[in-house]
């Protein structure tokens, strides 16, 4: 770990001008940071400190959005009644994240840039091939240890997992990205690896997220995130499902579906070719099963996490009979 | 020195005697903070070590290039085996006598990823840290061998001496009218405890003192003297608490002759504690092991015959023994057997000891095999056990001291409903969730070696125990101020107990579950002998107020001396102490025969291995015994599997402290859900990385991954196993757990995990 200068932020504006110098990071909860810098990835020569600044905790809800500030804590946003009420998914999401101790800390927008969990990308010293890290060095976990790599989404240069699972909640409800005045749609907000997986996010340099929001929807209250792991808690997903659905007043027509995965892609996945299939039809278990399927077309397999390919139709299936039966 | 006053809580007067469910008394110590672990000391003027290690797995260092860090800031020292000051080699725990050639910590030629090439000392961790970093190695690789399934590292040597064979069971398994043959594996696992290895090393002249976790205090201060040419008392070993250790604290090890001999150079104290990645390489864990089972068998499920050929990974340089056929040997009656096993040598650090060593993985094959026999013959698989019980030990053909198997199985059954077990496979469901039970045994043997305590009994009528045995969490202070407060007949507030410290009286290794039982032993003895002199001083000191009572004997019951055949009230300890004006009665006891009474063979009993006696020396086979029963729910379409509800009987003997003996199996059963489901070693095959080396990625269980788990004990107390009639405890409750978990999965499932760990990729 470098030595490095340490400034806490008074103002907005401050924080602004200090993203903008170069070498500089910014610190929230600090639990993807510290965590880097003391595996040499993070290497910044100033840290900006934003965890104090005022006016970005909080959660606001009205009939037609709910946001959420940058720096409100994961532990915060899960317990919000207005979130658990117009937004299961999300305080799903969140809760099935990390650890109490780690919820209790992070922030939503630290936790929206959160880096892979790709091993070679976490161990500069042994590792000095990865495109993500040192552009074009190469990438380590090709022919390496590879189960929780990407299936969907990955390119000859990376196929690092995106590890989150809020950011999934958020991509199948549309969230818009808020950088000061800018807002940009989550989807576009994370970048395909393509031939420079260094670049994850459209954030331009000076930019700092400032909060989330994301459009209220029948299909968003009508949600749920499912996330399949080995362990019990406190690991991240093999195969993850965001999924929204509103019926119509038959009870039984979808009239519209929302669907993003997580643990299988270099981004948040958004299905909207199962969403496609099944928009408009009857709630019907072959014809979901079915549909679900199209969530990995295109999928491609180094080997080890083949299983993926398996598992994510079938957490897609199993989301969309849990929230539809859940009347 | 740790001294735990005990402050004992308690709702039943009987708790502080022996067999009583006291709390552990260094619990308030531990959970106010007030706990001083061994790296939390500064003495003044430390400085920080931090390790470079290879980052090939095999070749050699052509050279080191240290002129930027020793350039870098606070940089005291860069030692490399060029500059560092020659260390001895030492005696092995075996008492292998040392050889002439000195001892190189830091090494030049490289038989595995992360060993330690050389190490930076500056003035703060994070200094030693940056400049660390800085160190440049010139290396020259070789092929490296990655592991147990790498094409190169072929079959291995075979161990003749793990041979074991009776009957003609190759000729009786070609008869047997059922035969099946598969496969069982094992990967390599960690002991991760959550306090890292390391230690404080400061040199007072020709004296040192080392603050460090240990499980044997005296074996690694005999390594440490010896490597720096020092006697034995001139080292000064502290270990009050240790974080955890699970087998993997026992010996000395490379880091801390780097550190010692970092503070020799420096003349300062030096303080080295591996980081959590280099505890997957600064020492090993369990080796991968692989097995193969044959069961020849009548078709109503009768065993004729066993054939295990198995094999263990290690290192390069040395030959760790992960022994297979442990349990294959001993659990079932069968009239022929034939074990054997290969070692594997390939680009690791030396594997060590992990949470019952060769029972574990031995458990894993033959219960699982007996479980597939079940099923081709069609008998339950409770059933099938008791059909092949064996009676008295097949292998060492004695009888066993106490097998209370029967009534584990018994016991376990009935608690955990095991009759609404439908036979078929995959029959069970509930919704998505496939329901399977599974049952398996284990057993772990009682080792013996010979201790020593000292008992004081003080003026003021309380009591100290000394020993320099440590408590890692198991209980060690807490059971010794029961056995003393009932040897002595003293409330047990009025015990204080000193651990961990090399200046006590010696004590052998923490480790293969045989400590409890022996230093319970000691202290009764010295604690008797104390007692013994107390009565004599108030019979026979004319101060005495029993002087005139001419009584053959006292009675001594909570501090209070009385007559028995007087019914006045007694007179309490401390004033028959201050009236016959002594300050202290003090009786140092050891357990050592007479055979190994003179100086050399006590310290060789206290510092190798060599006394200790085996579970089958003498009449009796000597063995605790246990049972898991396990509920799994496999989820149909994701594979991921969940331990729903586990009932195991155990067969400890007696109990020296119920509550603390649950928590040691209880801790035992957990570790062995992480190795049925979650535990595995990841290596990168090209250069014997060890991919998920912290614990984001190498998973151990949660508390949501474990259910209420009900323990059942069916021992009796086993004199012939112990002294105050313990048998082992603290390896048990892993030994069987695994085995149990694939069995239901199977029953679950009808797919049959023959690698651990069962992950959702090897079900769906
Ligand atoms: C062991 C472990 C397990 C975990 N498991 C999970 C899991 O299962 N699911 C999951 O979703 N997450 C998981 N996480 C990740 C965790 O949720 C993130 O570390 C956390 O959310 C990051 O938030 P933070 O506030 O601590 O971010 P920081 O560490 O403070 O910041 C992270 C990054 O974001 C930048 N940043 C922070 N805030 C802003 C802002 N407002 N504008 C611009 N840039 C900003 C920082 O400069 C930094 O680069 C896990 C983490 C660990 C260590
Ligand atoms: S997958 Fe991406 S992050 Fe991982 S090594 Fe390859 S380039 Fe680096």
């Amino acid at each position: 770990m470098r030595d490095f200068s340490y400034v806490r932020a008074a103002t907005i504006d401050e924080a602004l001008s200090a993203a903008a110098m170069p070498a500089t990071m910014l610190l929230a909860g600090g639990t993807t940071l510290i965590d880097l810098a003391k595996c040499g990835v993070a290497e910044p020569e100033r840290v900006v400190d934003i965890s104090h600044l005022k006016g970005l905790d909080g959660v606001r809800i009205d009939g037609k959005a709910a946001t959420i500030g940058a720096l409100a804590r994961m532990s915060r946003v899960a317990e919000d009644p207005a979130i658990k009420g117009e937004f299961p998914a999300i305080s799903e999401a969140l809760w099935q994240a990390a650890s109490a101790q780690i919820r209790n800390m992070a922030t939503i927008g630290g936790n929206l840039l959160q880096r892979t969990r790709c091993a070679y990308f976490r161990d500069p010293a042994t590792f000095p091939n990865c495109n993500k890290r040192n552009p074009g060095s190469g990438c380590a976990a090709l022919t390496g240890v590879n189960r929780s790599h990407a299936v969907l989404g990955g390119s000859s240069a990376c196929i690092a997992t995106y590890p989150g699972d809020l950011a999934v909640a958020l991509t199948a409800f549309d969230a818009l990205v808020h950088l000061g005045d800018r807002q940009v749609p989550v989807d576009d907000f994370f970048l395909l690896p393509g031939a420079r997986p260094d670049k994850e996010h459209a954030m331009r340099p000076g930019e700092i997220i400032t909060a989330i929001s994301v459009p209220a929807s029948p299909a968003a209250r009508r949600s749920t995130f499912l996330k399949v792991r080995d362990r019990q808690s406190y690991e991240f997903a093999a195969a993850s499902a965001a999924v929204g659905i509103e019926l119509g007043g038959d009870g039984r027509t979808i009239t519209d579906i929302r669907i993003a995965l997580g643990g299988i892609a270099t981004k948040p996945w958004r299905a909207r070719a199962v969403e496609d299939a099944l928009r408009g039809t009857a709630f019907e278990h072959d014809a979901i099963k079915e549909a679900s399927r199209l969530a990995v077309e295109g999928a491609i397999d180094h080997g080890a996490n083949h299983y993926k390919i398996e598992l994510a139709p079938r957490v897609v299936e199993r989301a969309i009979l849990k929230i539809g039966a859940a009347a | 020195m740790t001294i735990v006053e005990t402050r004992a809580k308690r709702g039943d007067a009987a708790d502080g005697a022996l067999g009583g469910r006291l709390s552990r008394i260094d619990g308030p110590a531990k959970i106010t903070g007030l706990a001083d672990y061994a790296l939390e000391h500064h003495p003044q003027g430390m400085v920080h070590a931090v390790l470079v290690e290879s980052a090939i797995a095999s070749g050699r260092v052509v050279s080191i290039d240290a002129n930027a860090a020793e350039r870098a800031p606070g940089v005291l020292l860069v030692m490399t085996p060029d500059n560092a000051l020659p260390i001895k080699s030492a005696t092995d725990w075996l008492n292998t006598p040392p050889s002439d050639a000195p001892y190189e910590p830091l090494a030049r030629s490289i038989t595995f990823a992360g060993q330690h090439i050389a190490a930076v000392i500056a003035e703060t961790f994070e200094q030693a840290t940056a400049a660390a970093a800085l160190v440049k190695v010139y290396y020259e690789e070789a092929p490296a061998i990655a592991g147990l399934d790498d094409p190169k590292a072929g079959d291995g040597m075979p161990l003749d001496r793990m041979t074991i064979e009776w009957g003609d069971a190759h000729g009786a398994l070609a008869n047997a009218p059922i035969r099946i043959k598969h496969e069982y594996r094992t990967p390599r696992e960690y002991n991760v405890p959550i306090e890292p290895h390391g230690l404080i090393a400061e040199w007072k002249g020709d004296r040192l003192t080392v603050w460090e976790p240990s499980q044997w205090i005296d074996g690694m201060a005999r390594t440490y003297a010896e490597w720096f040419d020092i006697p034995f008392e001139n080292v000064e070993l502290r270990s009050p608490y240790i974080g955890g250790g699970f087998g993997s604290k026992a010996l000395a090890l490379e880091h801390g002759a780097i550190a010692i001999n970092a503070a020799r150079m420096l003349g300062r104290p030096v303080k080295l504690a591996v980081t959590r990645a280099q505890t997957f390489t600064a020492y090993g864990g369990r080796p991968a092991t692989r097995q193969t089972i044959e069961l020849g068998a009548t078709r109503d499920g009768k065993l004729v015959s066993i054939v295990q050929t198995g094999a263990n990974e290690t290192s390069m340089k040395a030959v760790q023994v992960e022994p297979l056929g442990s349990v294959t040997s001993i659990m079932y009656a069968t009239p022929n057997f034939s074990s054997r096993q290969n070692v594997v040598p390939v680009n690791t650090v030396k594997p060590g000891a992990l949470r019952a060593p060769g029972e574990n993985p031995s458990a894993f094959g033959i219960e699982c095999a007996i479980d597939e026999l079940a099923y081709e013959v069609g008998i339950d698989p409770v059933q099938i056990r008791l059909l092949n019980y064996a009676e008295e030990d097949p292998h060492a053909r004695k009888p066993w001291s106490t097998r209370r198997l029967r009534e584990a199985y018994a016991a376990g059954a009935e608690a955990f409903g095991w009759s609404a077990r439908q036979p078929k496979p995959r029959s069970m469901r509930e919704g998505n969730q496939l329901i399977g039970y599974g049952v398996a045994a284990g057993t772990y043997p009682v080792r013996r070696t010979p201790g020593e305590a000292l008992v004081r009994i003080l003026g003021d009528g309380s009591v100290e125990v000394a020993s320099s045995g440590i408590d890692m969490g198991q209980g060690t202070y807490t059971i010794l101020a029961q056995t003393a407060a009932e040897a002595i007949g003293v409330p047990v507030e009025k015990v204080r107990v000193k651990l961990g410290d090399s200046s006590l009286p010696r004590a052998p290794v923490a480790g293969g579950s045989q400590f409890a039982n022996l230093i319970t032993g000691a202290v009764h003895k010295a604690a008797l002998a104390a007692r013994d002199e107390l009565i004599g001083l108030a019979i026979n000191d004319p101060n005495s107020p029993f002087r005139d009572l001419q009584a053959n004997t006292l009675i001594v019951e909570n501090g209070v001396i009385s007559s028995p055949r007087d019914t006045g009230a007694g007179v309490g300890i401390a004033e028959i102490m201050q009236r016959t004006g002594r300050e202290r009665i003090e009786a140092l006891r050891d357990t050592l025969p007479e055979n190994l009474r003179n100086e050399k063979d006590h310290f060789r009993n206290f510092t190798t291995i060599t006394t200790m006696l085996s579970p089958t020396d003498g009449d009796y086979s000597l063995h605790s015994w246990c049972v898991h029963f396990v509920e799994v729910r496999v989820d149909a379409d994701f594979g991921t599997v969940r331990v729903a509800r586990m009932v195991s009987a155990l067969d400890s003997g007696r109990l020296y402290n119920p509550k603390l003996a649950e928590s040691q199996w209880k801790g035992g059963i957990i570790m062995g859900i992480g190795q049925a489901l979650l535990e595995e070693g990841i290596v990168d095959a090209r250069n014997g990385r060890v991919m998920n080396n912290n614990l984001g990625d190498y998973l151990v269980p949660t508390n949501a991954d474990i259910p209420d788990l009900k323990v059942i004990s069916v021992g009796i107390p086993d004199t012939h196993a112990s002294v105050l009639g313990g048998k082992a405890v603290g390896e048990l409750g892993i030994v069987g757990v695994a085995p149990a978990i694939a069995n239901a999965v199977y029953h679950a499932t009808g797919v049959r995990v023959r690698d651990l760990p069962i992950t959702m990729d090897k079900l769906t």
